[in-house]
This record gives C-alpha cells, structure tokens and sequence, in this order.
C-alpha cells in the first residue's frame, strides 16, 4: 500500500519533531542566541527606555533574522551528512513535497518558538505590552518567509563543508524587505499607528515566497545532491 | 513480493565528475530474477553508477530505462520500485533502529511495526531494535539498513558495499537474504568486493578505469 | 531545421569563434558611442538649472545603474537555459557576466555617491535607489562566491544559476520594498535624475553612452566568455586548432 502525499507530509514532521526533541540543545541554541544579540544592545547604546522603544523594532528583527539563519543551517545538512537525505530524497515522493515539510516542520520548532520568545525580550525593550499580539503575529509571518528563503540557501550550500557564512552571504540579501516590512509593522504597533499596511506586505511577501521557494529549494537540492 | 518481470536498463550513459570521465558508455540490463554484480577498483565509478541508477545523479548521456520508460519522465514513481543502501547506512544517530526503520519504512508503505521486527528478525538485528543508531556498531547499523531494505518489498534492490563490517556469519544472512529476492524475481544490482560471485545467476559487471 | 541556430550556440567551439569574431567590432562600436557621448555630454550638453556641472555624472551612473540590472538579468537567463535544456555553454556565459555585472554596480555606486557630495553634502545618504543597487551588490557577491565555493566546479554552476534566478525574482520586490521604507523615513529628498523633460541635447549623450555600455557588456562578455570557454574545455581536442588557426 502507497503511502498519500499527505501521510508523507505527516511522517516527515513527526520525525523532525522527534529528532528535535531529543536533541532539545540545536532548538535552544539559537534562541539563545536571539536572547544575546538582544542583550548587546542596552548595553552598547543607552538602558534608557525612549532610546530602547525607538530601537527596539531593529533590533528584534535583526535578532530574529540572525538567529532564525543559524537555525536553518542544519535543516539539510545533518540529514545530508549521515545518509538519510538520499533515503528521504528515494523515498518515491517528490522532493518538493519533501521540502515543503521540512520546511514546515523547522517553522514549527525554530520560527514558533522565537515568537513565544519575541514579547519578553521586547518587554525587556520596554515596549508597551499592548503591541505585543501585533509584534507576534509579524514575527510569526516573518520567520515564516524566513524558513522559506533559508531553505533555498541551506539546500544550495549542503555540499559545503563551512556553509554557514555562504548562507548568510545568500540569504541575507533576500531577506532585506523582509527587514523593512517587519521592523516597520513592529515600529508602528509599538506607537500605536495602524500596522495593518506593512502587515499586509508582509503576509504578501510570506505569500509568494511560500509559493515559489519550495520549487528553487527542491532544484538546489537536487544539484547539491548529485 | 511482486513477481512482475521487472526490468532495469542502462544504455550509454556518460558521466563526468569534473574533467573526470567516470562513466564511459556504460550499457546492461538486469531483468526480474537476475542479480548484477558490479566489481571494479577504488575509483571505478561503482558507486557514482548506483546512485544513476537510482536517479539521483542524472547522466550526461544516455539513459536509465525502467520497464520501457525513461527514469526521468516520472522519476518519484520509478523511485517508489528501488531500494537503495548506500555506502553509509543512512540511520539518525539519535533515534532507536526500530524508530529509524518506522520512519524510513513508513514513507514508502504502511508498515506495522511487526513487520518491521520480522525483517529485522531475518537481518539479525532485532536485539538491538530498541537502542539508539549511536550505540550500534558498523556491522549492526549495516544490519539494521539491510532490514530496511528487506521492509520496503521494492522489486529493485540497489546495494552499495552491503558486506562490509559484517562478520562471517552476517555475510551468509545477508547472501542469503539478497539469493532469495531474486529467486522470488526480484532483481538486484550489487557493488561488493565478495561473497556473490560463486552464486549461479549473477552476473558480472567489471568497471575499469 | 529553425532549431540548429539554437544547438549551434550550444556548442564550445562555435560560440570560442563567434565570440573571437564579433568581439572586436563591439569594442570598436562601444568606443565610438561612448567616446561621442561622453564629449558631448561633458562638454556640449548644457548645464542643469538646478544641479549646474555635477548632474553630467549622470552620463556614466545611469547607464552603469541599467547595465548592472541588465547584466544580473543576462546572468540569470543564461543559468536558467543552462539549466533547462542542460546547455552547459549557459553556465559559461553566466560565470562571464557576474563580474562584467558587478563592476557595473560598483560604477553606479561610486558615480552615485560621487555626484551625493555636493547634492547632499555626505557620500552616501541611503537614497532608494543606491541602497537598491548595493543590495544588488550583495546579490553578485552571493553568486560569485557560491560558484566558487564548490570543488565540484558543474556543481558550483549550477547552485549559482539558481541562485542567480531566485535573486532576479527578488530584485523587483527589493527596489519597491526599498523605496517604500524611504518614503517612510525622508521626506520629499531631491527626486534623483527624475526629468521626463530633459531636452535633446541632453538626451541623446546619455542615450549614446547607454547604448555604448551595452556594446561594452557584449564586448567584455565576448572576451571573458573565450577565458571561460577556453578553461571549461581544457582537455578538448578542439582547443589545440582554435589556437593555432590563429
């Protein structure tokens, strides 16, 4: 009996949340990281809290797309190195679809998890905690959109043995509206504008890249695998 | 066990591996019941030919035809027929090998996990079933890869290497396994150093470089 | 067949003589056109009401601006063939243009900020369109790092063409996204180079040099592309006679 493309899907996740689950720390690491980056600066600039609301959207965003990059890095590469990406790849459904549930699956441990995070270290940026849903709900977008262009540049630097700084250089640049829609969204919730416009764009944004990133991932793979 | 006469074949496939000509207008066919067994040295192409084989690297030239149709035109559904073991037995570390199998299995068939435990049974793996891929040795993960194999009930078996780091007696368990999938037509095409040549049936493929 | 055309530009050597061929004439053409578009845009052109002398820098940033976007759009569509028909002599051309293509950038950049001093007193004031085209930057250097990340150099061409593609979906969404988030912050700046009306005199220079860039490209590309050829096909017996027929 074949298995559905949506049974697929459902196999895929439940073994990457196992595989995270028992290896809690490559989850944790880079929410510490998003809890460091954030730490930096208060102490680089200024502890008072009208320098800190005024920059609080960058440096959220800029935290969040730093540690969402270390996240993603090993999103093909541990299964690439011990073998069983090829056996996932073989597995008689279309590497596509294959992405596509990684993708979700890394969405659901690394993107949900630095968006649970996101208000305390915003309160920590003295943010009025009644923008927090809004900032939530932008991250949530964004980290999304994120997953995405991060699989296109963990599947394109697979085969390299220090991808990390490749990936950043590649993904980096695609995520730039990215970082001007969100931290504009967030900036606007923390003063009390409507953020409704730049959340649009960035629902647009999350949009179209989850339309077209799981094809580009899915041919870099294929390339990266050869 | 499907008992079709499944039918792999190669014809004048090229590939290069930079300015290295690794595959040279390689041609055979393997049909249901008959076993391929590929020899060459260290650098021959043996394994770069599996993973043709396999669709994962696509030739330069030439062409992989299964049952009548090129491998490329739906690539997934030809994939569905093969199961692979490469020179790395391809278990996460962190998962138990019964885990492992579940997950690996699961993708291509429904399984129960006491099927998955008889096929384990069959490699000699199934004492260690419940331990985690870390703490196996290299002839048990092998074991545990050759179990997966035997689960997913494809008609093409494609082994890399599957001998090495077994010990004497897990050589015959998995000659023996490997005889009786292509006495029950299914085919094979083996990479290994021993163990097949001595077995009427089999024929041989030598790379040279 | 009206197909051979198409197999012809796939293959090495036709495309080593093609390029050997037609590569002088467009150094020779792009001499001419931007020669007589520079002089007469730095020398004969009349002086901008507002901006006076320094708007004639525009004579070599608008161009360069165009051709860096034309260039990352020649590099992805040469990838994307490479990729689909599996044309290698795609990948050939690719390698050729992220250089010729960047260099462009870093023209505009230059010539950008150069003219940014006496308009706004600082070299660089994140003007939308300069921020665009240093992400454009940022995009060559993705692709030209990643094709040589590889040892496998097939496998580095062929990353950096989907890369190359996935970047050319995204320049649009980045120059709006880019002048979005200026608007937001700065007001009215001066509106850079925006003159529908711009008198022939001034016009055709800039139209001579445009045109004079894109023989440039083609040009450059001819010869990097031969370098290309020449390195990819190293062990083809063809080489031997393309170069001592010369």
């Amino acid at each position: 009996m074949n298995v559905s493309t949506a049974g697929a899907v459902q196999i895929i996740i439940r073994r990457e949340l196992r595989l995270s689950f028992r290896r809690p720390d490559q989850l944790i690491q880079p929410l510490m990281f998003f809890l460091i980056v954030t730490t930096l600066f208060p102490l680089a600039l200024s502890p008072q809290l009208s320098v800190l609301r005024d920059i609080a959207p960058g440096v959220l965003w800029v935290g969040a797309l730093l540690s969402s990059l270390l996240a993603v890095e090993g999103m093909f590469r541990a299964d690439a190195d011990d073998g069983t990406l090829e056996q996932l790849v073989l597995s008689g459904h279309s590497l596509t679809v294959i992405v596509i549930a990684k993708t979700c699956a890394h969405w659901l441990l690394s993107g949900v998890a630095l968006v649970l995070v996101a208000p305390v270290m915003a309160a920590a940026l003295s943010v009025p905690a009644e923008s927090f849903w809004l900032i939530m709900a932008s991250l949530a977008l964004g980290t999304l959109t994120l997953s995405w262009l991060g699989a296109i540049g963990a599947a394109l630097t697979v085969g390299l043995k220090r991808g990390s700084v490749m990936l950043s250089l590649i993904v980096l640049p695609l995520a730039m509206p990215l970082l001007i829609f969100g931290a504009s969204a967030t900036d606007r919730a923390i003063h009390g504008d409507s953020a409704a416009g730049p959340l649009y764009l960035l629902g647009a944004l999350c949009l179209f890249t989850s339309t077209l990133a799981p094809f580009a991932a899915s041919a870099a793979l294929r390339i990266t695998m050869e | 066990m499907k008992t079709t006469s499944t039918s792999l074949s190669v014809d004048g496939v090229h590939v290069w591996r930079g300015d290295r000509h690794v595959l040279r207008g390689l041609s055979f066919s393997v049909g249901s019941g008959q076993l391929l067994h590929v020899v060459g040295s260290n650098g021959a192409g043996k394994t770069t030919l599996l993973r043709v084989v396999c669709g994962l690297i696509a030739p330069e030239e030439g062409q992989v035809m299964w049952e009548g149709s090129n491998i490329r035109s739906d690539r997934s559904a030809y994939q569905s027929n093969i199961a692979f073991a490469a020179h790395e037995a391809a278990l996460k570390a962190d998962l138990t090998a019964l885990e492992n199998l579940r997950f690996a299995v699961g993708l291509r068939r429904t399984v129960s996990v006491d099927e998955l435990m008889a096929s384990m049974r069959r490699t000699g793996a199934e004492g260690y079933a419940d331990l985690p891929a870390r703490a196996l040795s290299a002839g048990q993960k092998r074991r545990v890869a050759m179990a997966r194999v035997l689960a997913c009930d494809a008609p093409l078996w494609l082994l890399d290497e599957p001998f090495s780091n077994l010990d004497s007696a897990g050589v015959e368990v998995i000659s023996a396994l490997i005889d009786e999938h292509v006495r029950r037509g299914g085919s094979a095409v083996v990479v290994a150093h021993h163990g097949l040549v001595r077995r009427a049936g089999a024929t041989q493929l030598a790379l040279d470089e | 067949m009206k197909w051979t055309w198409f197999h012809k530009l796939g293959s090495p050597p036709y495309v080593y003589r093609l390029a050997r061929s037609i590569g002088p004439w467009l150094y020779a053409l792009a001499a001419l056109t931007i020669g007589y578009g520079v002089v007469a845009g730095l020398f004969f052109a009349p002086a901008d009401y507002q901006q006076g002398d320094a708007f004639r820098i525009i004579y070599v940033h608008a161009p360069a601006a165009w051709m860096s976007l034309s260039a990352y759009t020649t590099m992805a569509l040469a990838g994307a063939v490479a990729l689909i028909w599996r044309i290698k002599i795609g990948h050939a051309v690719a390698a050729a243009c992220a250089p010729i293509g960047a260099s462009f950038t870093l023209a505009a950049l230059i010539t950008g900020s150069l003219w940014g001093r006496p308009m706004w007193g600082t070299f660089w004031a994140w003007d939308p369109r300069l921020t665009s085209e240093l992400i454009l930057m940022f995009l060559y250097f993705g692709v030209m790092s990643l094709r040589q990340a590889f040892d496998d150099p097939a496998r580095g061409d062929r990353t950096a063409a989907v890369l190359a593609i996935v970047g050319v979906v995204n320049v649009p969404i980045i120059h709006y996204s880019v002048q979005w988030w200026n608007s937001l912050h700065q007001g009215a700046t001066v509106a850079k180079f925006a003159k529908p009306s711009m008198p022939g005199s001034m016009l055709w220079p800039l139209l001579s040099v445009l045109l004079g860039f894109m023989l440039f490209f083609g040009a450059v590309l001819c010869t990097r592309l031969r370098a290309e050829v020449l390195n990819r096909e190293r062990q083809s017996s063809w080489i031997k006679e393309a170069l001592s027929s010369r």
